[in-house]
């Protein structure tokens, strides 16, 4: 017996039953769902349940999963022989490359060419699937990221309800294009475009008054303060029939007429956008780049080493003269703008707007897309919404047998797991973080090893 | 007078931390606050620097009642903190951590900032090394260059000597030294009794919440009660 329990403490086999356990849960989580009458169907059908086999030959799940169990326990061991190796070969592959990037050629350069595929994307995407999707999915959350990225990457602070904002933006596009219940400002109908200004200016104004009282307030309880802020603004557009048309959105119940579509009528150019994604795509694209160019001109400037100091010594930011509160709400109503504009495109796009689309499981997707990208990161933020959002919209578009919509929050989950074990800096990490890296790497630090995602 | 602290009352909710505390500082001089654990050591910096108001009483720099400044404006007044537990920026660079010291003011700081390289030439050495990875003392040299940069015209210097080895303590005081020299007046308040003594004009000592003796240095360095409860030795 003693023998038994010795042989399953060598790390060899605890690795390997972990990896089985961790298939066993896979499996019961993908698998058929039970009902009240028929309560084991789930786990019976979970494990006994025959599938193609890769393809080849058909067999029941278990033994499928059983075979995924084996191949992670190979990859785990080989990892922790050879991780060294590897890592060591990838980061002398990648050394040139970094830099190169360092001179400004090189980077104008690549700026130039990501600019020239964001242009001629649409037209290599040509499924109208996935071109809707670009627009408001992707190209929407990647504004809304670049906006949270502000407030939680550059000043710090956990705001679990920036869908508000985003609320915000949208219902003010249908207020002042006269497409809620409640009449536009004078009576005056106007186009999204001058929608721009005025959600921008809505929202910032939110910002700064969500702001002034409440960022006195540090970490966790600054934490539950948004997200109250956040179901407050979904309460309200759920309720307030009058005004916002309630659950049955912007159209209300006597049916009014839909938010316009942007339109440009200067002297001879007349351009109106449509349904087709194809324009809101371009439009998405400008505002991304103007706001990217934006943020991290601000992350260089005077506010951005505010941002940085408040974030990382609040005490001693206040020392050399910083006044938090108010850089605390610059960070705010800045990264609010962003999602304000997401929520004009998103209101003219979709016509019709409802409370169901701002609910608190946006902000925590928006808040998984900064820290899966790297938190203080443009580029990560940016190209970790692209990532994740594609993803669990090719999930919902082809699920795999078994997959469930709801199951995209547990695989997203596992995915943030995964990425604060193995990166917890994100995706691409931001210059401060990976420069931290680069001191350990040469041996000057002497950084805490899980901090830089060094050594497991 | 620099600073004159007047029937300064703290109170934290019910408790009272400082039951009407004064003491002065003069221009050009080392004060020294001393004080057992919880004598209100600490409160009083806080006061001083905006962290915490006064209930009651007036604090006067240079004539003027800051007693209801924010602590962020303490700076640009002419007061430098350099707060307990050194509180450096761990994910700058030395260089960056002393450019954050000059937030508050207009104008270059290149002088300035050469000089505080002259003064610890080690920060010198280690300017690209990122505040966090620093030794304690070096850290602590920092913060005292980092408050230097908003050219104050007093520093309050917040336990210096914590968790410092003997020696590193000998070379800070020495710079405290230096750093008045150069005409800077400092408010130090210390655990260390004997090395701020030394370095000191005048001294303080705090009893819960109350001043219970004030006079000059080695006065103090001599006293008997001093020696028993702060240099450990026994009374007379």
């Amino acid at each position: 017996m003693s023998r038994i329990t010795t042989a399953l403490r060598t790390p060899m086999s605890r690795r390997l039953i972990t990896s089985l356990a961790t298939m066993a849960v896979v499996a019961l989580m993908t698998g058929p769902s039970g009902s009240a009458t028929q309560p084991t169907v789930g786990p019976s059908g979970s494990f006994g349940e025959h599938v193609s086999i890769f393809g080849l030959f058909p067999g029941p799940r278990w033994l499928l999963f059983f075979i995924f169990a084996l191949v992670m326990w190979g990859i785990w061991s080989f990892w922790l022989r050879r991780g060294t190796t590897i890592r060591t070969a990838a980061s002398t592959l990648t050394t040139p490359p970094k830099r190169a990037f360092a001179h400004r050629p090189v980077r104008w350069g690549f700026y130039v060419v990501l600019i020239f595929l964001g242009v001629i994307f649409p037209h290599l995407v040509t499924s109208q699937y996935w071109q809707s999707v670009m627009v408001e999915q992707i190209a929407v959350f990647v504004l809304l990221a670049l906006g949270l990225n502000v407030v939680v990457g550059f000043a710090g602070l956990l705001d679990l309800g920036f869908v508000a904002f985003y609320a915000i933006g949208a219902y003010a596009t249908a207020w002042v294009t006269g497409s809620l219940p409640t009449p536009a400002p004078f009576g005056i109908h106007l186009n999204p475009f001058f929608a721009i200004p005025v959600a921008i200016a809505l929202v910032m104004i939110a910002g700064v008054l969500l702001g002034t009282p409440t960022l006195r307030l540090r970490g966790d309880y600054l934490a539950i303060v948004t997200l109250g802020f956040g179901e407050i603004i979904t309460i309200f557009a759920n309720n307030l029939y009058g005004i916002t048309g309630g659950s049955y959105g912007s159209g209300g119940v006597t049916g009014k007429h839909g938010i316009p579509h942007f339109s440009i009528n200067l002297g001879p150019i007349h351009y109106r956008w449509t349904l087709n994604p194809v324009p809101y795509y371009y439009l998405i694209l400008v505002f991304v780049v103007i706001f990217i160019v934006a943020f991290s001109l601000l992350e260089h400037s005077r506010v951005g080493r505010a941002w940085t100091a408040i974030r990382e010594d609040e005490v001693a930011a206040e020392s050399v003269g910083i006044n938090p509160l108010k850089y605390k709400v610059m960070a705010f109503a800045i990264g609010a703008a962003s999602a304000g504009f997401a929520g004009v495109v998103t209101a003219a796009q979709t016509i019709f707007i409802f409370p169901a689309t701002f609910t608190l499981q946006v902000s925590i997707n928006i808040l998984a897309l900064v820290i899966f990208g790297g938190m203080g990161s443009i580029a990560g933020v940016a190209v970790g919404a692209m990532v994740i959002q594609t993803g669990s919209m090719y999930l919902l578009h082809t699920p795999p047998a078994g997959y469930q919509p709801a199951d995209l929050y547990m695989y997203l989950g596992a995915l943030l797991m995964v990425t604060m074990i193995f990166r917890p800096m994100g995706l691409i990490p931001s210059r401060r973080r990976r420069r931290e890296i680069v001191l350990t790497e040469s041996g000057e630090g002497h950084m805490n090893e899980v901090l830089s995602g060094e050594n497991p | 007078m620099k600073l004159e602290v007047r029937d300064a009352v703290v109170r934290y909710g019910a408790i009272t931390a400082l039951h009407g505390v004064s003491f002065d500082v003069d221009e050009g001089e080392i004060v020294t606050l001393l004080g057992a654990n919880g004598a209100g050591k600490t409160t009083t910096l806080r006061m001083l620097s905006g962290l915490h108001g006064v209930t009651s009483g007036h604090i006067l720099f240079e004539g003027r009642d800051v007693s209801a400044t924010p602590a962020h404006e303490f700076i640009t007044l002419g007061i430098g903190h350099v707060p307990e537990g050194r509180r450096i920026f761990p994910q700058m660079t030395v260089e960056e951590n002393l450019e954050m010291g000059a937030f508050a003011r207009k104008g270059s700081y290149s002088d300035d900032l050469e000089r505080m390289y002259t003064t610890f030439p080690i920060l010198k050495e280690r300017r690209k090394q990122l505040g966090g990875n620093l030794s304690g003392g070096e850290q602590q040299m920092l913060a005292i260059g980092r408050a230097l940069m908003g050219q104050p015209r007093l520093l309050l210097l917040d336990e210096p000597s914590m968790g410092l080895a003997p020696m590193v303590v000998e070379s800070i005081f020495r710079i405290i030294g230096e750093i008045r020299d150069a005409g800077t007046t400092i408010l130090l308040v210390e655990q260390n009794a004997a090395q701020a003594l030394r370095l000191a004009d005048r001294g303080y000592v705090l009893e819960n919440g109350r001043i219970a003796l004030a006079d000059r240095a080695d006065v103090l360095l001599t006293d008997p009660r001093v020696r028993a409860v702060y240099l450990g030795e026994d009374a007379v």
